[in-house]
């Protein structure tokens, strides 16, 4: 069945996994449903430990066993030890079966890819698949298809009831004996523990991981006692030198920089560029130099950022520092500037992941954004983004929060070059649609910029802005006039990936990868 | 054109690509191995037989290793690793078989 | 007459190297007056022939988008340059760099190989514009000749590299190595109505310095200078973009000449200076530059 961005959806996936195809950015509103429960176990005797000696006691008291579904965040990024160290151990009992509901998972993970292999591992849902779990997604690997959410998509989820968390795995840079758990401090220090609070709530047990136990009260907690079952204290839960970047630096790429100058000269170009707008960036080379390209502009028409959101880094927490950001509201850090921001600054809140992009809430902060700047794999003509699957076809990406700010902002900007190596970034159809077209809004390159149909508004805006605007048929001809037409991928029929859109519906599916042949 | 010995011609850089051709058993034996063989696969396959038929090379062993070039570079590489396998370097026909 | 391009705008002449085809490919992005191709310095000699086949296709085959190719070839005292001359030729470049030019026979040397090049390709004749990289001290002594050696040759470029190794010296970051040769090269130029081309900077994490370094050689009378790396681009573009307050001084200039020389006038005062018919190319050649830099909003 064809959904809203014609992607045909096979009914057998839809039976399969009791969902919708994809009916509009917006076609959910205002629904009504039941938020799903935990099973919880009281806490009555004072006298009983939560502290637990190993994963695998840990393990045990939550009577860990085939089928179970458990739950990781990925607030350790590439340094993270927790995913790894709990599926180690749980192999290591013989349990199988096993889903793991992450919020992200990256090259730290590539061991799950083994255990994918020996049927220990059979259900992915992530936000983000990279290296060889991802080579195994595309390989059919897994029993069920992976189901790839973004953020905001996956906190619905699991308060929808989509998926059920049997126990949740929160590897915490601090934590006391009862479970209070804290981002900052420690010496595997993430800043915040947004991507967690959701698991914390809805899984049936909730064991917090820490490599720093801190006398009680740990507070302000980000994950709260009264939903943690146990404490396990391990040597290392993350390589810190990985967990986040020392120095993010000013990219002096000069392609990066007319891309950063452009976006920039689109953002106070447009009409939402007012006292108060709000902005949220990602850690890209080019959408970071906006940062900097704001500044002597916001400066010069006193005009001073309501919020900023997103991944954090150093150069918007400058900003905060310099007064011209009056609120940073905070859903991951990217670097130790950040880090060291949250710590000391008042006025840099951290927030959940449901407060930062749930569409199924009511109201998050994603729909109140004036601007966010997002990258892409690949943007079709009719403005479909990809950001998950690469140009050979196979699972390397990750939402995050793409779909979800692109959704809820007035003014979505995509900054990709035209062409990367010889594969056009501009391109017919999307190999996967993870980002619909209808929510997004201007698509920036370095051979020029293209606004959405759509946004008749936008492009009267620009008219006279000296700015070089195209067509995005253009500049789909620009990147094709210098690489050429490019296949369709070769895919076999059997489903190997969901995308699941913010709101549950069924957007796109992606199809196991087929060795190429000169022949087809 | 004759392949009389074993030549190489580009880099395993990023955008570039590199062509070896060896003297062959009757016919042309073609090996693409490329990072974007899934989108541009035929295409190179085409520009590269079209080049060596261009040069009259029709006894050859020929892999490619190629590393997202553009047409442009792939014909630029062939054409070096044929002529290198003759020993020419000067008076070359630009413009005639090279095209 | 001279080739229509002989005196277009050269204020950035950015060298990427031909064997590299991830530099070749859309230089143009960075908007750069002129791109140099480099068969020379940039590439090893055991690749000097394969640069040459990357060079032809991105000559056919790269749309550059109006932007000028030049080529640099291989010295006369190598065994390359002829084949470069006919690859050049062939392939369709604007322009030929000659390197290490030492008088005004090389580039009649030069010229020689081009002219028969042209007539082998069937392009027509004269087509192929020259320049000159003077890069020792005989070579600058003579560059009043070397300036006058052509039709085709549209100006002398300072290689201050192989200059300084000549003069027994090396580039020290004052300038004061080059002042000699960048005074002496640039009223050469001037003399025999050619351009001028200050040479490349290559310590990009002092940009400021280069920056400066623009400054001054814009203040000497240069028309550009030769570029490593694209970062350099724009600081060259902007230190050469005429002020709003030249542009509208030198508007005026042209206009009260214009209109004082039909009523008999021959000296008079725009803003407070004195003006006469001497100031009138100055000030045409500030609204080209102008308007070339994208900036000029007037009617002339």
């Amino acid at each position: 069945m064809k959904n809203a961005v014609g992607r045909d959806i096979p009914e057998e996936v839809l039976q399969a996994c009791g969902k919708r195809p994809y009916a509009g950015a917006y076609a959910r509103d205002g629904e009504a449903y039941k938020k799903a429960a935990p099973v919880v176990r009281g806490y009555v005797n004072p006298k009983r430990s939560k502290l637990v000696s190993s994963i695998r006691e840990a393990l045990e008291k939550c009577g860990i066993r085939d089928g179970m579904v458990l739950s990781f965040h990925h607030h350790f990024r590439d340094g993270d030890y927790v995913v790894n160290m709990v599926l180690e151990e749980a192999a290591a009992m013989g349990v199988k079966d096993i889903t793991i509901c992450a919020s992200s998972l990256g090259a730290a993970h590539d061991p799950v890819a083994d255990l994918i292999e020996q049927g220990i591992v059979t259900g992915i849902q992530s936000s983000g698949v990279r290296g060889r779990i991802g080579e195994a997604i595309s390989h059919g690997k897994l029993k069920t298809p992976a189901i790839i959410r973004s953020h905001g998509g996956r906190v619905r989820a699991i308060e929808e009831g989509d998926v059920h968390i049997d126990i949740a795995f929160i590897g915490a840079p601090t934590s006391d004996e009862y479970g209070n758990a804290r981002g900052v401090g420690g010496k595997s220090d993430c800043g915040v523990l947004s991507y967690s609070m959701v698991d914390a709530k809805y899984a049936d047990h909730v064991v917090v991981i820490t490599d720093c136990l801190v006398p009680a009260p740990n507070f302000p907690p980000s994950i709260s006692m009264v939903d943690v079952d146990y404490v396990c204290v391990v040597d290392e839960i993350g390589n810190p030198a990985r967990i986040v970047s020392n120095v993010v630096r000013m990219t002096k790429d000069v392609r990066e920089l007319m891309m950063a100058d452009y976006c920039t000269r689109i953002i106070a170009g447009s009409p939402y560029f007012k006292d108060g707008f709000s902005f949220q960036t990602g850690a890209g080379g080019a959408s970071l130099a906006v940062n900097s390209m704001l500044r002597p502009i916001m400066e010069e028409k006193q005009i001073h950022m309501g919020f900023a959101i997103g991944g954090i880094t150093k150069p918007i927490c400058d900003l905060l520092e310099a007064g011209l950001v009056r609120n940073i509201v905070d859903a991951q850090d990217f670097d130790l500037g950040a880090i060291e921001s949250i710590k000391r600054n008042p006025n840099h809140y951290e927030i959940s992941t449901s407060e930062y992009a749930d569409p199924m809430n009511k109201g998050a902060f994603v729909n109140q954004l004036d601007f966010v700047i997002l990258g892409a794999l690949e943007v079709d003509v009719d403005f479909n983004v990809n950001v998950v699957t690469g140009s050979d076809g196979i699972v390397r990406g990750a939402p995050g929060g793409h779909p979800d700010t692109s959704a809820g902002s007035n003014c979505s900007i995509i900054v990709a070059p035209l062409v990367r190596g010889r594969i056009p970034t501009i391109c017919d159809r999307v190999v996967t649609v993870v980002t619909p077209g209808e929510t997004v809004d201007v698509i920036v390159t370095d051979y020029g910029i293209a606004i959405n149909p759509r946004r008749q508004d936008l492009i009267d805006a620009y008219k006279d802005s000296g700015l070089p605007l195209k067509t995005i048929e253009e500049l789909r001809d620009i990147a094709y006039s210098i690489v050429g037409r490019p296949e369709q991928i070769q895919f076999d029929d059997q489903v190997v990936g969901i995308i699941e859109s913010r709101d549950g519906t069924i957007l796109d599916v992606v199809r196991k990868i087929r060795p190429y042949s000169f022949e087809e | 054109m004759e392949i009389k010995k074993a030549a190489m011609a580009g880099t395993l850089e990023s955008s570039d690509a590199q062509v070896t051709v060896e003297p062959g058993n009757g016919t042309i034996e073609l090996s693409i191995e490329s990072s974007v063989i899934h989108q541009f696969g035929k295409q190179i396959k085409a520009t590269i037989l079209e080049t060596l038929n261009r040069l009259d090379v029709k006894d050859a062993k020929v892999t490619v290793v190629d590393k997202g070039a553009l047409d442009c570079t792939l014909k630029a590489r062939v054409e070096c690793a044929v002529y290198r396998s003759n020993d020419i370097t000067e008076n070359l026909p630009w413009g005639g078989v090279i095209k | 007459m001279s080739h229509p391009n002989k005196k277009r705008l050269r204020r950035s002449m950015m060298f990427l190297n031909c064997q590299k085809p991830g530099l070749i490919k859309d230089p143009y992005i960075y908007k750069p007056d002129s791109i140099m191709l480099d068969l020379e310095d940039a590439v090893a000699e055991n690749q000097k022939d394969a640069a040459r086949y990357s060079l032809f296709h991105a000559l056919q085959e790269i749309d550059y988008r109006g932007v000028e190719r030049v080529v640099r070839i291989n010295g006369l005292d190598t065994p390359h340059w002829k084949e470069d001359i006919r690859v050049c030729v062939a392939g369709g470049a604007d322009v030929i760099r000659i390197a290490k030019t030492e008088c005004a026979q090389d580039v009649h040397t030069v010229e020689e190989h081009v002219l028969a090049a042209e007539k082998e390709f069937g392009r027509p004749e004269g087509s192929t514009l020259l320049m000159s990289a003077l890069e020792s001290c005989k070579g600058v002594l003579n560059a009043l000749e070397v300036c006058k050696s052509s039709d085709r040759l549209i100006g002398i470029a300072l290689s201050g590299g192989d200059y300084t190794k000549d003069l027994q010296t090396v580039i020290t970051g004052t300038g004061v190595e080059l002042q000699g040769a960048r005074q002496h090269m640039i009223m050469a130029a001037r003399a025999a109505g050619v351009q001028c081309w200050d040479t490349v900077f290559t310590n990009l994490d002092a940009m400021d310095v280069f920056e400066e370094e623009v400054k001054m050689i814009k203040m000497m009378g240069f028309d550009g200078k030769s570029l490593v790396n694209p970062r350099q681009i724009d600081i060259v573009h902007k230190v050469f973009t005429p002020t709003q307050k030249e542009i509208i001084f030198a508007e005026k200039v042209v206009k009260e000449i214009d209109e004082k020389k039909a009523l008999g006038i021959g000296v008079f005062t725009v803003d407070g200076k004195m003006i006469d018919i001497a100031f009138y190319d100055g000030a045409q050649r500030t609204i080209a530059l102008a308007k070339a830099s994208g900036v000029y909003e007037g009617d002339l």
